[in-house]
């Protein structure tokens, strides 16, 4: 393979271009590269503008997404917490019963804590939260059943398997979950995960077409000069490199700004949304996507935005050649 | 330097361009290929160049058949032949200088030795003032010869000109012609398309004459004349 061999029978031409040199100003020709590739963009302001948010809006719509859904599992764990299986006794168990029962589901690995409440103090309590309590009084027997509330150790997920286990031991009349609403909250949010994931991808070819389609145009308007390139030997690489830097910015700037309004729209939700959260006892704080976040949506955006450019560059710079 | 055997070209149209065309252009030579609009001339500068690639028979450039050379081996070739095109094929986005440089930077010469080389060839050509100028401010004649000096900037065996002096009057031409000759004498093999048979009379070069794709005629000239009128 001959490539870039000096020609050594002739002497009307000495080789100039080292390895070391050429590495050396392979790397210079990159920076140039970008450099100017950037000032192109910045010379035409409003059309980059316009592309650039075009690139910020389809990848803020998944971002978004992705950040109202790593809040509301985040959200979602912490109510777990709070995830309880309630068992209402019989009516018939008497205290030492009660607190052998209790014994025995403390007993057990699956179980983190139990707490016993006596027919007494469920009266007590009711009195207290449901200003009811003049109606209790009104009757001769308390109607409350001994309660005990068992926290499980694992995850919700398990807590099914385990309700059916207590449901059926003696004693017990009544097994229930509690929050159940949260495991149907876990699984809502699990689909919705699977389709904002899709949604993304929807997203990502969105960026793809619309840098790609904009490489095109640069290409097309910078036919001439191709065409100049390629007949004074450059490589399908050097022309290339250009609309690759092109690409490059349009994404790195997209991702930039769609990372900008995130920033601004979690901004403007975290006062609003803590309040609100407030009222449902939880200390949970809005979260953005934090520095790998920022860093993922980046690199991410720049490299979606080199893969547009390529693939208009594989389709289209092959098709200029000089005639 | 340049051997054509039997090379045909034939147009995806049908039409016929080249015709079993053979010549030798040995290394140092110089050469005018001459013949009517649409003999073939520019067809030929097309095949060495690897514009175009013939169907038929083989071209030999500096002892390699270039009908084998892949694709993306072209622009290393490429860059071992200087070409001067009739249009100039300049880049107006960019100042003298810039143009010119062109080549060396594709070919990645350090930043000072293409500046070297630069104003070297732009001295050769007259225009060593004006390289921080836009080309399309200059004159026909001045673009030209930046055409020029960026074709012999990187110092190739091989020069190819289309028309040069097609555009330009009498005097021109004759300039450019003794630029070209300048080149030739420190060991650049020419080949140059013409069809101004008035220029080239006067001069005692090879003339290859095209006519409908066939080469009808190869008038050599194996001396260069001192004086008018000796050979």
């Amino acid at each position: 393979m001959k490539k870039r061999s000096p020609d050594t029978r002739s002497g009307a031409r000495t080789q100039q271009v080292t390895l070391k040199s050429g590495l050396q100003s392979r790397w210079q020709n990159h920076l140039d590269v970008a450099g100017s590739s950037l000032k192109k963009l910045l010379a035409a302001p409003f059309s980059t503008v316009m592309t650039v948010a075009v690139i910020a809006i389809a990848l803020l719509l998944p971002t978004a997404l992705f950040v109202a859904m790593d809040n509301l599992s985040a959200l979602s764990e912490g109510f777990g917490r709070f995830s309880r299986i309630t068992l209402y006794l019989e009516d018939n168990l008497g205290e030492r019963d009660s607190s052998a029962l209790s014994e025995q589901l403390l007993a057990r690995s699956d179980i983190a804590a139990v707490e016993y409440i006596s027919p007494a103090q469920g009266a007590e309590e009711f009195a207290r939260y449901s200003g009811l309590g003049d109606v209790l009084a009104l009757l001769d027997d308390n109607p409350l059943p001994g309660v005990m509330l068992v926290t499980p150790a694992d995850s919700v997920a398990q807590s099914s398997t385990l309700l059916g286990e207590l449901a059926g031991l003696e004693g017990v009349s009544l097994a229930q979950l509690d929050l159940q609403w949260i495991e149907r909250l876990r699984l809502l949010l699990e689909t919705a995960g699977r389709a904002s994931a899709a949604l993304m991808l929807v997203f990502a070819l969105a960026v793809l077409l619309v840098i790609g389609n904009t490489i095109r145009l640069a290409i097309e308007s910078r036919r001439a000069e191709i065409v100049v390139v390629k007949l004074v030997g450059g490589t399908d690489g050097y022309v290339a490199r250009p609309f690759l830097y092109t690409g490059l910015w349009y994404g790195l700037a997209g991702g930039l700004l769609a990372w900008l309004a995130l920033t601004l729209l979690l901004w403007a939700l975290y006062t609003p949304t803590r309040e609100l959260l407030a009222l449902y006892d939880s200390q949970h704080e809005l979260r953005g996507l934090g520095v790998a976040g920022a860093a993922v949506l980046l690199a991410g955006s720049g490299l979606l935005g080199w893969l547009g450019a390529f693939i208009s560059v594989r389709q289209h710079l092959s098709a200029i050649e000089p005639s | 330097m340049i051997r054509f055997d039997n090379v045909s070209k034939r147009y995806p149209g049908g039409h016929q361009a080249l015709n079993q065309v053979n010549f030798e252009l040995g290394d140092g030579e110089m050469a005018f290929l001459t013949g009517r609009s649409g003999a073939g001339k520019s067809t030929l500068l097309k095949l060495i160049m690897l514009m175009e690639r013939a169907n038929q028979g083989q071209i030999v450039v500096n002892g390699k058949n270039i009908g084998r050379l892949p694709r993306q081996q072209v622009p290393f070739y490429r860059r071992r032949i200087g070409v001067v095109f009739q249009d100039h094929q300049l880049l107006f986005d960019r100042n003298v200088y810039e143009n010119v440089a062109l080549p060396l930077q594709i070919e990645g010469y350090p930043r000072h030795e293409a500046q070297r080389r630069v104003r070297a060839a732009l001295d050769k050509v007259g225009l060593l003032g004006k390289e921080k100028m836009n080309p399309m401010l200059l004159s026909g004649g001045e673009q030209q010869r930046i055409g020029i000096a960026r074709a012999v900037v990187n110092r190739p065996q091989i020069l190819l000109a289309d028309e040069p002096t097609g555009n330009l009057d009498p005097e021109l031409a004759a300039e450019t012609i003794t630029l070209f000759e300048q080149f030739n004498r420190i060991g650049v093999s020419m080949l140059i398309a013409s069809h101004d048979l008035s220029l080239i009379a006067q001069l005692r070069h090879r003339i290859l004459t095209l006519d409908n794709g066939k080469l009808i005629r190869d008038a050599t000239f194996h001396m260069k004349p001192t004086r008018p009128g000796t050979h």
